[in-house]
């Protein structure tokens, strides 16, 4: 059960690491690379907080082995942006108290992220949906929504938020 | 959590994998999107010394339609499922019933073949390749053979498949008429507290071929021949939806758990299966 050398391109930075296969992604990332954005929640593939983009794809990176992720491109929340150059989406997250205690946020965000990259422009049901495998237990996720259709509607290049009426709308697909 | 030791393999063809698991026996498993495995293993529920990942293998992914055949690689993921709109055309039940599956991140990992071969009762695909009479494709050391999934389950975890064996692929025949894949959870993510898959055909305002599967509600899916039977001749309405339910409530064997005690999912049964009828109806 040796280590074994596991490369990870995280952030469009190519790693080496030295990790036993058994080890979890999230972390190598936290541990072994120092990338702390990823979070440990529930570590059961319930909760989403160390969801990560691994090839074009939201993982859970609790229930992801290192050996499994050697080789792969992985993106986390310090990958979108940093304080000096938010990502459009923690701008909309700030701008419209899409957090509280901020725990599931980077999870929110990079899972919000591919979400908008497979559909730029969903309907409030579709972000519920996208965002079905993230928990939050602050803000009871209205804001949450408000800040996805905020920001797809900047990155749409619209001025005005179509985003208030989060709440009025038919919430069935999150069932 | 973290699992026990094992050593990783990833070998990029079937007959590969099947070497590794010859030469190391009951000490191999194969895995493939791993999210029911893996977190049995970091339960130490499951102790696997070599694990042999699946996910090089070109040859286990992919959907492709031949006429009115489909064939799906095992290693084709929830996620592949849904957004193939050619699938999607040639059996619209698939992307329904994969849509109610786990929650997003999962599905981009889960696979249709783990999903079947787990055997886990709590899946939703077992019981829809039953009610779509799908033939599962077994690649061991003595060559190629194929089971039935009316066949395959044969209690909980256990399956028709050998552990000197790997499923490849699954195959069904496009199906006809309306179908509908109807399930009840407590929350996304949680296994069915009762599905149900209905296939109905239907001429003239009667049904005229039927094909009924029950998800999570015994040790493996159920198939309810005599509820099918009951439709055929009928409007799927009235005395012949009843007795449709009422033979499915004589096959079905549930357990309590905490979803509820065996009334409780009985009932939730009986709910979920007319609405799946009433959906197939209209849909046909």
């Amino acid at each position: 059960m040796a280590k074994q050398i596991i490369t990870l391109t995280v952030n469009g930075e190519t790693h080496e690491v030295a990790a036993e296969p058994r080890e979890l992604l999230v972390y190598v990332l936290r541990e072994r690379l120092r990338i702390t954005g990823p979070h440990v929640g529930c570590e059961t593939s319930h909760c989403g907080a160390c969801t990560v983009d691994m090839n074009g794809k939201s993982v859970k990176s609790c229930t992801v082995l290192a050996a499994q992720a050697d080789g792969a491109e992985i993106t986390t929340i310090e990958g979108l942006g940093n304080p000096d150059g938010l990502h459009v989406l923690q701008e909309m997250f700030r701008e419209h108290h899409g957090l509280q205690c901020g725990f599931c946020t980077p999870g929110m965000i990079t899972r919000a992220h591919r979400l908008l990259q497979e559909n730029p422009n969903p309907t409030e049901e579709e972000v519920r949906f996208g965002m079905a495998g993230n928990l939050c237990r602050c803000t009871g996720y209205q804001n949450i929504v408000k800040s996805i259709l905020a920001a797809a509607d900047q990155m749409n290049g619209n001025t005005s938020s179509s985003s208030e009426a989060v709440g009025h709308s038919n919430m069935e697909a999150a069932e | 959590m973290i699992p026990a030791g094992f050593d990783y393999h990833r070998p990029d063809s079937v007959q590969a994998a099947l070497s590794i698991l010859t030469e190391h026996g009951d000490e191999a498993r194969v895995v493939a999107g791993g999210h029911s495995l893996i977190p049995m293993m970091k339960l130490r529920m499951a102790e696997v010394p070599h694990l042999i990942d699946l996910q090089a293998i070109a040859e286990l992914k992919g959907i492709c339609i031949d006429g009115d055949t489909v064939t799906i690689g095992a290693m084709t993921t929830q996620h592949e499922l849904i957004t193939d709109d050619a699938l999607a055309d040639f059996a619209p039940i698939m992307r329904e019933a994969a849509l109610q599956i786990a929650d997003p991140q999962v599905r981009y990992m889960g696979t249709v073949g783990g999903n079947v071969a787990n055997g886990d009762p709590g899946n939703d695909m077992p019981g829809l390749m039953q009610a779509l009479d799908a033939v599962f494709t077994l690649v061991g050391p003595n060559g190629t053979r194929e089971v039935a999934a009316r066949d395959f389950f044969e209690a909980a975890y256990m399956t028709a498949r050998e552990d000197d064996e790997i499923l490849t692929a699954i195959r069904f025949q496009c199906p006809i008429g309306g179908q509908a894949y109807e399930k009840q959870k407590r929350k996304i993510g949680d296994y069915a507290t009762a599905a149900a898959a209905v296939i109905l055909t239907k001429e003239g305002g009667a049904c005229t071929g039927a094909s009924i599967a029950m998800t999570n509600l015994s040790d493996t899916p159920v198939q309810c021949l005599a509820s099918a039977e009951a439709l055929v001749g009928s409007a799927c309405n009235g005395e012949a939806l009843d007795k449709a339910v009422t033979e499915m409530l004589a096959v079905i064997d549930p357990g309590e758990d905490n979803r509820g005690p065996v009334e409780f999912k009985k009932h939730v049964a009986g709910v979920i299966l007319r609405r799946a009828i009433a959906r197939a109806w209209d849909r046909g």
